[in-house]
């Protein structure tokens, strides 16, 4: 437990400004909300009829005159992008730090296994990743209140569980990256997110790319799909945690066979 | 009598590059051991292999009677281990670095760790990346000694202390060595290793060339001759680190003392002295080229 104390009071300030930028720009959107509801009307047409750039955003399945069907998109967005990167640059350093900061011959002074560092940052990864959910989420719910729109608890929670779920994924298959780095993994945290955030664009434009969806965990938080099945793809997540296994698998692997060097 | 430390062919390849190469030592408990070698020799490769930071491309490591591959934590337990470079996590406090420290050993050192602080003036208030690069060698000191181990691992501990800490340092070592603790010190400093060591062993390209006692290896049989005059040694065997000045010369001789004696005397020798080398001369002996033949 003494690491996860540690590893959190560690990234507390960049946990506190990920969240408060995340909250802060998807409150404004909530805000912003009954404003664009009433200038909407055959806007949601246009939208709709942008060609490649709705298909790839959802528009041309989602009513953005609706308040889910707005926060999806705009929310979605913020709360996608935002979620993934801080997911990812999470999980992408909390290994590889320990080398690169020079600070692995401290810790590894200590009478703790490998396993249990491992398993220690993990768990400081995952919680870090859940409290910023938790709080984007009430966020959320409060900002709905604030403009007097009814909860739309179902579709809300679910939007918010497949993000929840994909950036556990992007931080699990960047957690695994970590062990395999020394340095660059901020980088590579981070360019992996953004290429999956990319990969899903492109599926969602081209027929042909479609396969993609089984590579990226965000063609699961397509709020387009989400509020027009009223579930979640189970297929496509169950996939997406095997990914996430694997890669925290490799993670164990290789972080007790490597040397470390600082 | 019990090992502390037993290394048995360890070596160790970075791909292809050599770390060490068959290195056996072992270093009995409660001894003060000086490990010496000049960078890239092997020093800093076979102390990580001690902390189990790495792993023995072949060979065994054994620590307090146990396997570094297998019982790590177990050893780690009972080891303080001063690395040559102290990097601490950003923004914590002195004091919140001790307490992680004894926190992951599940001890309370508070009570040691006050006391060392007050003898190295370690002010525990401050954040350690705020601190000189000898007050963070003060936290790792602290942070090596406060939960009292049976064996020190230390790795240029004294690099950055001033001449009236490392003598404290020092004092502190001798206290714990007389309670039981082993040392086992690696260092660039061989006045260090000469005065605070019972044994100690040389390392050389990966290899270890010499371990003995400190005593002992001072006694190689070569002496330091000094000679204020004129006198031609040309050409005798024996001769090393040659120096002349003006109207001197000075060299390490191991040769056939007749010999220089009548080269002596048939020069003019105004002064005269012969005197045992100290182990900062041994040292520069054994990392001369051939070195390994005397």
């Amino acid at each position: 437990m003494i690491l996860i104390k540690h590893e959190l009071k560690q990234s507390a300030k960049s946990f506190l400004i990920w969240t408060l930028s995340i909250s802060m720009f998807i409150m404004v959107c909530v805000f912003m909300f009954p404003e664009i509801e009433q200038e909407m009307g055959s806007a949601s047409e246009m939208f709709a009829s942008m060609g490649a750039f709705s298909d790839a955003f959802g528009l041309n399945e989602l009513d953005m005159g609706s308040l889910m069907g707005f926060y999806s998109v705009e929310c979605g967005s913020i709360l996608g992008i935002g979620g993934a990167f801080f997911a990812a640059l999470t999980g992408a350093n909390i290994l590889s730090k320990e080398e690169k900061d020079h600070t692995a011959e401290f810790l590894m002074a200590h009478p703790i296994s490998r396993i249990r560092i491992i398993t220690e940052k993990l768990l400081a990864v995952v919680s870090l990743v859940l409290l910023l959910n938790l709080f984007i989420f009430i966020i959320s719910v409060a900002s709905m209140g604030m403009i007097g729109e009814e909860i739309p608890w179902r579709n809300l929670s679910l939007l918010h569980i497949a993000n929840l779920l994909m950036q556990l994924e992007v931080a699990g298959v960047c957690f695994g990256l970590s062990a395999f780095l020394r340095r660059g993994s901020t980088g590579a945290g981070l360019g992996l997110a953004a290429g999956l955030y990319f990969l899903n664009i492109v599926a969602n434009i081209s027929d042909q790319a479609e396969f993609l969806n089984y590579l990226t965990p965000f063609a699961y938080t397509d709020g387009a799909d989400i509020l027009s099945d009223g579930q979640l793809n189970a297929g496509i997540i169950a996939l997406g945690m095997v990914y996430m296994l694997v890669s925290v698998g490799a993670a164990y692997w290789k972080y007790t066979r490597k040397d470390i060097h600082c | 009598m019990k090992h502390a430390i037993e290394i048995q062919n360890l070596t160790k390849y970075y791909g292809k590059s050599r770390g060490v190469e068959d290195l056996s030592l072992t270093v009995a408990e409660g001894e003060t051991f000086g490990f010496i070698g000049p960078n890239g020799a092997g020093k800093s490769t076979t102390i990580r292999t001690l902390m189990g930071l790495i792993k023995p491309t072949s060979g065994t490591v054994r620590v307090l009677g146990m396997d570094v591959c297998s019982q790590l934590p177990s050893i780690l337990g009972q080891v303080g281990y001063l690395p040559s470079e102290s990097a601490f996590y950003p923004g914590m406090k002195v004091s919140d670095i001790l307490k992680l420290s004894a926190g992951m050993r599940k001890k309370d050192c508070r009570q040691e760790a006050q006391r060392l602080c007050e003898r190295l003036e370690l002010d525990v208030s401050r954040k350690a990346e705020d601190l000189s690069f000898g007050n963070r060698k003060k936290v790792s000191i602290v942070c090596a000694l406060q939960h009292n181990p049976r064996l020190l691992i230390l790795d240029e501990p004294t690099s950055g202390l001033d001449p009236l800490m490392q003598r404290e340092f020092f004092a502190i070592l001798r206290e714990r060595n007389r309670q039981g603790t082993t040392v086992f010190l690696s260092s660039h400093i061989l006045s260090e290793v000469q005065r605070n060591c019972e044994r100690a062993a040389v390392i050389r390209d990966g290899r270890l060339i010499a371990c003995d006692r400190v005593q002992a290896m001072s006694q190689t049989g070569a002496r330091r001759v000094t000679i204020h005059g004129t006198a031609d040694v040309s050409g005798l065997d024996g001769i090393r680190d040659f120096t002349s000045g003006e109207n001197s010369q000075s060299f390490l001789f191991s040769g056939d003392i007749n010999q220089l004696l009548g080269r002596l005397s048939a020069g003019n020798i105004e002064d005269l002295s012969v005197t045992e080398p100290d182990l900062e001369e041994i040292f520069l002996h054994y990392y001369t080229d051939g070195g390994e033949q005397q």
